[in-house]
């Protein structure tokens, strides 16, 4: 049924509402709602305003360039691009399987990745919606509104999103710009001093994610006829899955589920994801929409990140973790979570999941020394896949003889989301706004959707003065017939 | 002993104008230590202002903000800030003023008094380097940041009053 809100009948007849751009969520997009004058909802769209580019920007730059040029693609999830990058360019210089140090850095960087973008996204950017209310006083929906009301929960925030930062720093050698991940394995292996700073708060941090988890399902518990249903809608679900089935946020090959939780696709090497996706454009976003070849743009559309992550694997690989997984799954009833604010919950265990990894591998002697390189027969084609913190993420290349990239294509996490947000602010419309008068309440419903999924709509640009949110309400004629706005 | 002062700066280098703060900070880094000053300056560069930004304040007699404007008086501006409970909308990149403020909710007690240099910026695409207008905007602050750089150090040779 919210299908039909995508392209209204008689758009120029309606007014319209854009929410531009949305806050809280990195970088710039936008959401227009078409209106009749009994505020019925005829038309949701949330548009990617911003253009990249960054496909054409790496044609023609040497391969060994690309796993750090990347990074500049976004500023809270570098270190994904960074590996992505790295593992497709592994392909290039033919190493087929990475040393036993090289391969544990490169986890150990990516746990702390996962760490501090979950951590900086519950605290930071959503525990006001979650702790306030959707609709509570503006001003006080923010984190520094959290900070006064829960001190003890911003500063575990603050210091979980740094210990994260702190791992990225000591083993890609910088918080941003890391140099650590290069084609064939890493620049570095741990010293016993570095080790020793993670070891030194890496329990208290497994403690504090374990209790994040328990006030997101507290959240849950609370409030269960809001969270579970809130922007809710079905669809499939996808991520990659190691070769056990459990879930690796590193590595794996990728596994599909339908809306019922049954496996539809297992088991597809990341070199073979042309044979089961496909990408479609559209008219009024930057951002493509990706889609199951076998079920066309219609049906095949599915979510990616926490919440398929952890539905889509048949166990956590850390006890802590799996345990809290096995509770979501029973809180589900046996049958898939779709409410959008299960992210929320899902994100946490996955947090978890991300410190107690981080604290295992620090007690793993390779990540101290041995070989950092491996290498083989020259490729000229490579794609690497990682489970950035949003969701899967494919990095795809080709490279001439002249070692210079030919051809770039990136599927960001965000863009397997595209059309599931699209559906979740269309469903969150119907039920918030249809026939009511739009307040700022209501249009932040609309952004707490989007919020779920942790969109990086491609990010890092932001200077002082900018980023106002202004909502403007038009007749069909143009004119302005009310305003809100707020910030700068 | 941690240096201090600290300098931060924010801007993603590939985004034309937005380099505006870590070009700073670089050309800052090697004044510093040719002038043997880099000792009691802690340098930290980012893509943007966080809140973990205020652990970086600890134990610290002054700080520096240094990012890109838009729509910010030219060439630049550099005045004092202080804490600002008044949130903005955006956390995902907090102003200056709100990493003060955070310092106060989880470090505790009073920041270290601070100052933000805001140098103007023109255009923020991807891929693009310094417009000519932003490299005569961070050309014009160059000498205030050095001088600033001195004013601090003989405040902590007059007993500390950064």
């Amino acid at each position: 049924m919210s299908y039909r809100l995508e392209t209204a009948e008689h758009p120029e007849q309606l007014r319209r509402v854009a929410i531009d751009p949305v806050s809280r969520v990195e970088g710039h997009g936008k959401v227009t709602l078409l209106l009749d004058d009994s505020n019925k909802v005829h038309q949701v769209r949330l548009h990617i305003v911003e253009f990249r580019g960054f496909e054409k920007f790496i044609q023609g730059r040497p391969y060994w360039e690309v796993p750090v040029m990347v990074q500049r693609l976004c500023g809270i999830c570098p270190v994904s691009h960074h590996l992505a990058a790295a593992k497709a360019m592994d392909a290039i210089v033919g190493a087929r399987r990475l040393t036993p140090t090289a391969e544990k850095m490169r986890r150990l960087m990516h746990y702390g990745q996962i760490l501090q973008s979950h951590a900086l996204h519950f605290f930071h950017l959503c525990s006001p919606d979650l702790l306030f209310g959707f609709d509570s006083e503006v001003g006080r929906r923010n984190i520094v509104g959290v900070a006064e009301t829960h001190p003890e929960t911003a500063r575990r925030g603050v210091l979980l999103r740094k210990f994260g930062q702190e791992a990225i720093r000591i083993t890609a050698g910088k918080r941003i710009h890391g140099t650590g991940a290069i084609p064939g394995g890493v620049n570095k292996s741990l010293s016993i001093e570095e080790r020793d700073t993670l070891l030194r708060d890496a329990y208290q941090m497994v403690a504090w994610a374990r209790d994040a988890v328990h006030l997101a399902r507290q959240l849950h518990e609370t409030d269960p006829a809001l969270y579970n249903s809130f922007g809710i809608f079905r669809s499939h679900f996808m991520s990659l899955v190691g070769a056990d089935g459990r879930m690796d946020l590193y590595d794996g090959r990728l596994r599909a589920r339908d809306d019922a939780g049954a496996i539809f696709f297992d088991g597809v090497a990341q070199a073979d994801y042309e044979k089961h996706i496909q990408e479609e454009v559209k008219p009024w976003s930057y951002m493509k929409f990706p889609y199951f070849r076998a079920l066309g743009n219609e049906h095949g559309w599915y979510k990616v990140g926490p919440l398929a992550r952890v539905q889509n694997c048949d166990a956590m690989p850390t006890p802590l973790a799996d345990a809290e997984r096995r509770e979501f799954l029973d809180y589900a009833g046996g049958t898939p979570m779709h409410a959008a604010l299960g992210y929320h919950w899902a994100r946490m265990i996955e947090m978890l999941h991300a410190a107690e990894t981080i604290k295992d591998l620090l007690h793993d002697p390779d990540l101290l020394g041995g070989e950092l390189m491996a290498g083989g027969e020259r490729g000229f084609e490579g794609v690497g896949m990682i489970e950035a913190p949003r969701g899967t993420l494919i990095h795809h290349y080709r490279v001439g003889e002249d070692d210079l990239v030919t051809m770039c294509n990136l599927i960001v996490s965000t863009t397997h989301n595209n059309q599931a947000m699209n559906e979740a602010i269309r469903h969150v419309a119907r039920r918030y706004l249809h026939g009511r008068e739009i307040t700022e309440g209501l249009l932040n419903h609309i952004e707490v959707a989007i919020r779920a999924y942790d969109p990086c709509l491609s990010c890092a640009t932001h200077a002082l003065g900018k980023m106002p949110l202004a909502v403007e309400l038009r007749d069909a004629d143009g004119s302005l017939v009310h305003r809100l706005s707020r910030g700068a | 002993m941690s240096a201090p002062f600290v300098i931060l700066a924010c801007g993603n280098p590939s985004r034309g104008d937005d380099a505006l703060g870590p070009q700073l900070l670089a050309r800052l880094d090697a004044w510093l230590r040719a002038e043997g000053l880099a000792e009691s300056f802690a340098l930290i560069e980012d893509f943007q202002f966080q809140i973990e930004h205020a652990l970086d304040l600890e134990a610290r007699r002054a700080a520096l903000f240094i990012d890109a404007g838009t729509g910010t008086p030219a060439p630049f501006t550099l005045q004092p800030v202080l804490p600002d409970d008044t949130p903005g909308h955006s956390t995902h990149a907090i102003p200056p003023a709100a990493v003060l403020a955070v310092y106060r909710r989880v470090v505790g007690g009073e920041p270290p008094p601070a100052h933000v240099l805001c140098v103007r910026g023109e255009r923020f695409e991807l891929g693009t380097g310094l417009s000519p207008a932003a490299a005569a905007h961070l050309e014009a602050a160059w000498p205030s940041l050095r001088a600033f750089c001195h004013a601090l150090l003989q405040s902590t040779a007059d007993g500390g009053k950064a």
